[in-house]
């Protein structure tokens, strides 16, 4: 009885609700923040379970089933994103209790940020989410882009002030742009094939006009959507100008989900019209990102601009696995790394931004040079930046240093020993812009800036988020477990006998 | 010519031209606006191309995709036209200045 | 000069991609595959006749619900800017246009009413019906302030939320009597799209209005009375 409960409705839907009750009840935001949070559990675990003992799950809305209606679908890879999705948003909800208390009224000038518009947009966007991971229809999953992206653009319009405001305007036009480039893929594929259901189409599509026409305006569209280097300049200054908690979805997860699409079409779908040379691109403009990215992030003012510029260079090593899943049976390898170097930078990153909003809700500012000494303040946020910055420079035992690892067991087993340079001095980079801070917080100064009561809700969630990157290094072998499930790629975790 | 082809070419143009506006210009309601006709231009894809080359009943399919995308372009214009103009209340400009961009 | 060469590239990468663009729908095939008939074979079953609603509200239905949710999203972003003094009237409606409204907004209603209900089986449904009442409302707006700051707090939240609240009612409700998400009991099918529509097109109307409005309207403009000669907050 259990086995035939749709969980993946309830997953979809829950956040979808709790959203508009936030809307209507105003007030009761922080309540419906958590019940969502716990809410949301037992139909993850329950879901997670029919994957892992019967395999990927369908789902019929309507009971048409595809062609005619929409499918859900739940494999390995939805699994990953939701639950990566369920720990940073658990731990977002925590810290925006937090932060939108009636104590702690934010600092902005001139505006006040709205809690309830704060919960139902925060739920909303969560809903989002997990509808787009559970989408099987290439044109559900354009309205789930939208829902996402406009979610997302409201919540950075939240913080208010100028540079919050022309960083929502860039950013919507940018999702604009980036959905309606992956709408007209999607018309074009239908009026080829006949069909918008991803698993229907993974059948039919060869390599015609159209379709390789689809595969660059969906592959367009998507890349601007993820942010990647040149196409990024609209992540900094909206990641960076967010308030806290909204930032720390945006990098963690948002970016993410654009790119899970963009690994669906390009494994699933697209395989037989994808060239070499264009997945070489992608891995081309990855490292474009990683340097680039980590040089910005280097020259950075501001603490949150860092962590934002941080993105743009992590979000480049994800597109490394087009071309090193190319490689001769390290596909699969490159596929487990990419995933997991996602899942642990999620956790990293929703972490290192609490902690930087932490540090601008408590000093007023987060320019580094006037950080000086603050662990003395915040040595808890502090540590959990700390342990954050660990798994972003790739160390053990964190997520990250798995991720990579899997990464350049990819590039070494495959012949392809040039991807795995750049992942180490890519490591080296994130080393100097993490320490660049750190020489200045934890610096000993007689006279410690003024910090103002941070409530311990905001501290210790940051600190979870962080030990939960740390911990992925460590239980390793269930989520590859989960993640071979339904994969378009079969072979060894790791090639070459390497532990 | 095909009038459905046709429709479909010019529907391709459109957005073409939008994808040009929304580049090439600064000014904020150009570029929603450009937005826009890039939108209309894949909305006309779909309704033309629903025809088929001479079928007697166009595919319903295509046109409940241009309905939805419809409503979802009239929403993010919508919500585009508000931030423009608070923009321009908070910063008195029009556009988007390049600062903290790169 | 820079700038030139600039946009030249631009047009360039842009008449590359239309052509590339062009040449996949000069290459679709002739009477390629579709739905069409999947959709004509089963619209029997969806509770109404005119394709493209079956389609929208039966078959793809949770596109639909979430095109609402989008549009409610719309509200919440706009809302999330700030307070916005509602724009008052920019001159007060004289006689003529006053005894004009009397008639045209009874008629908007009807037609409404009429899109709404025509949709089951021609084209209309819910959001031509609601882009109508939309039109009614902003209309109102031009013209008589008291309207809208009689309904600024919660008749307001629950007036936007109805459309995705019944919705969502539906596609759960049916999920409880046994079916699928959004698998309408068989002979309810064309009562239930009804019922959906009809709120939809109230949500629909009222949100487009509030868009309008471009902002929160605060709750002070409660006092504003009619007479207040429109000092419109855009500088």
């Amino acid at each position: 009885m259990v086995a035939l409960i749709p969980w993946s409705v309830w997953i979809i839907f829950l956040p979808l609700l709790t959203g508009i009750f936030a809307f209507l009840f105003r007030g009761r935001g922080a309540q419906l923040g958590i019940v969502t949070a716990v809410g949301l559990l037992p139909p993850l675990i329950g879901l997670t379970w029919q994957v892992l003992s019967c395999g990927p799950q369908h789902y019929s809305v309507g009971g048409w089933g595809a062609p005619l209606g929409i499918d859900l679908y739940a494999d390995g890879l939805s699994i990953i994103m939701l639950v990566m999705t369920a720990l940073v948003g658990i731990g977002t909800t925590f810290y925006a209790t937090g932060y939108y208390s009636p104590t702690g009224e934010t600092k902005e000038k001139n505006h006040q940020q709205d809690p309830a518009l704060f919960w139902s947009l925060w739920l909303l966007l969560w809903a989002a989410l997990n509808c787009l991971f559970l989408s099987a229809d290439v044109f559900n999953l354009y309205v789930a882009l939208e829902f996402l992206g406009l979610s997302a653009v409201a919540l950075v319009a939240l913080a208010g002030g100028p540079s919050a405001v022309a960083a929502a305007m860039r950013y919507l036009l940018v999702s604009l742009l980036g959905s309606l480039s992956y709408l007209l893929g999607v018309a074009l594929l239908y009026f080829a094939h006949g069909t918008l259901s991803l698993g229907l189409l993974a059948e039919s599509v060869t390599s015609s006009p159209a379709s390789f026409a689809a595969t660059t305006l969906m592959t367009a569209g998507l890349v601007m959507k993820t942010a990647l280097f040149p196409l990024h300049f609209w992540l900094p200054p909206a990641h960076a100008n967010a308030p806290a908690p909204v930032s720390a979805v945006l990098s963690a997860l948002v970016v993410k989900a654009s790119f899970y699409l963009l690994l669906r079409l390009w494994f699933q779908v697209f395989t037989n019209t994808v060239t070499p040379s264009v997945a070489l691109l992608l891995g081309i403009l990855g490292v474009a990102a990683i340097f680039w990215g980590s040089v910005q992030a280097l020259m950075a003012q501001r603490l949150k601009l860092l962590v934002a510029y941080s993105t743009v260079a992590q979000l480049g090593y994800i597109f490394l696995v087009f071309p090193l899943a190319q490689g001769k049976g390290t596909g699969f390898s490159a596929w487990c790394g990419g995933l997991y170097f996602i899942l642990s930078h999620a956790c990293a990153k929703a972490a290192a931004f609490l902690a930087a909003g932490t540090v601008l809700y408590g000093f007023g500012h987060d320019r580094i040079d006037e950080l000086a000494g603050i662990t003395q303040r915040l040595p808890v946020t502090m540590f959990a930046f700390g342990v954050a910055g660990v798994s972003l420079i790739g160390l053990p035992p964190s997520g990250g240093f798995i991720g990579k690892w899997l990464l350049l067991n990819a590039a070494l087993a495959g012949g392809q020993w040039w991807w795995a340079i750049v992942i180490i001095i890519g490591g080296l980079l994130a080393a100097a812009y993490v320490f660049r801070f750190f020489s200045r917080a934890f610096s000993y100064v007689e006279q410690v800036p003024i910090c103002r009561d941070v409530p311990w809700s905001m501290e210790l969630t940051a600190l979870a988020l962080g030990l939960s990157a740390m911990a992925l290094g460590i239980i390793a072998t269930q989520p590859l477990a989960v993640m071979q499930i339904g994969a378009p790629l079969a072979g060894p975790v790791l090639t070459g006998g390497l532990p | 010519m095909n009038i459905s082809l046709l429709y479909s070419l010019v529907g391709l143009a459109l957005f073409s031209l939008g994808l040009y506006g929304l580049i090439a210009y600064g000014h904020l309601l150009r570029k929603i606006l450009a937005v826009n006709v890039m939108g209309s231009g894949a909305f006309l894809i779909l309704v033309a191309l629903a025809r088929g080359w001479r079928q007697t009943s166009p595919d319903p399919v295509p046109h409940a995709m241009g309905l939805t995308g419809l409503v979802v372009a009239v929403s993010a214009t919508a919500l585009a036209l508000a931030l423009a103009c608070r923009v321009q209340e908070t910063t008195g400009s029009t556009q988007l200045t390049e600062d903290g961009s790169d | 000069m820079r700038l030139f060469s600039a946009k030249l590239i631009i047009i360039v990468l842009l008449v590359a991609l239309a052509g590339l663009i062009a040449w996949a729908i000069l290459s679709l095939p002739f009477n390629g595959p579709s739905l069409r008939a999947q959709v004509f074979a089963n619209i029997g079953h969806s509770g109404v006749s005119n394709p493209v609603t079956a389609v929208l509200l039966n078959f793809r239905g949770y596109d639909t619900l979430l095109e609402i949710v989008v549009l409610f999203l719309a509200v919440l972003g706009a809302w999330s800017l700030g307070m916005v003094q509602l724009p008052g009237p920019p001159y007060p409606a004289g006689l003529f246009l006053s005894a004009l409204l009397r008639i045209l907004l009874p008629a908007m209603v009807l037609t409404a009413g009429y899109l709404l209900w025509a949709g089951a089986h021609a084209p209309g449904g819910a959001f031509q019906a609601g882009a109508v009442l939309g039109g009614a409302g902003i209309l109102l707006l031009l013209t008589e302030v008291r309207f809208a700051s009689a309904i600024v707090s919660w008749p307001l939240r629950t007036l936007l939320s109805a459309g995705v609240l019944v919705f969502t009612g539906v596609a759960l409700g049916s999920m409880f009597l046994g079916g699928r998400l959004l698998e309408y009991p068989r002979h309810w099918a064309g009562i239930l799209i009804l019922v959906i529509e009809t709120a939809a097109t109230l949500s629909i109307g009222v949100i487009l209005t509030v868009l309008f409005i471009g902002g929160r309207p605060s709750e002070a403009d409660r006092t504003l009375s009619v007479k207040s000669t429109g000092k419109r907050k855009d500088k």
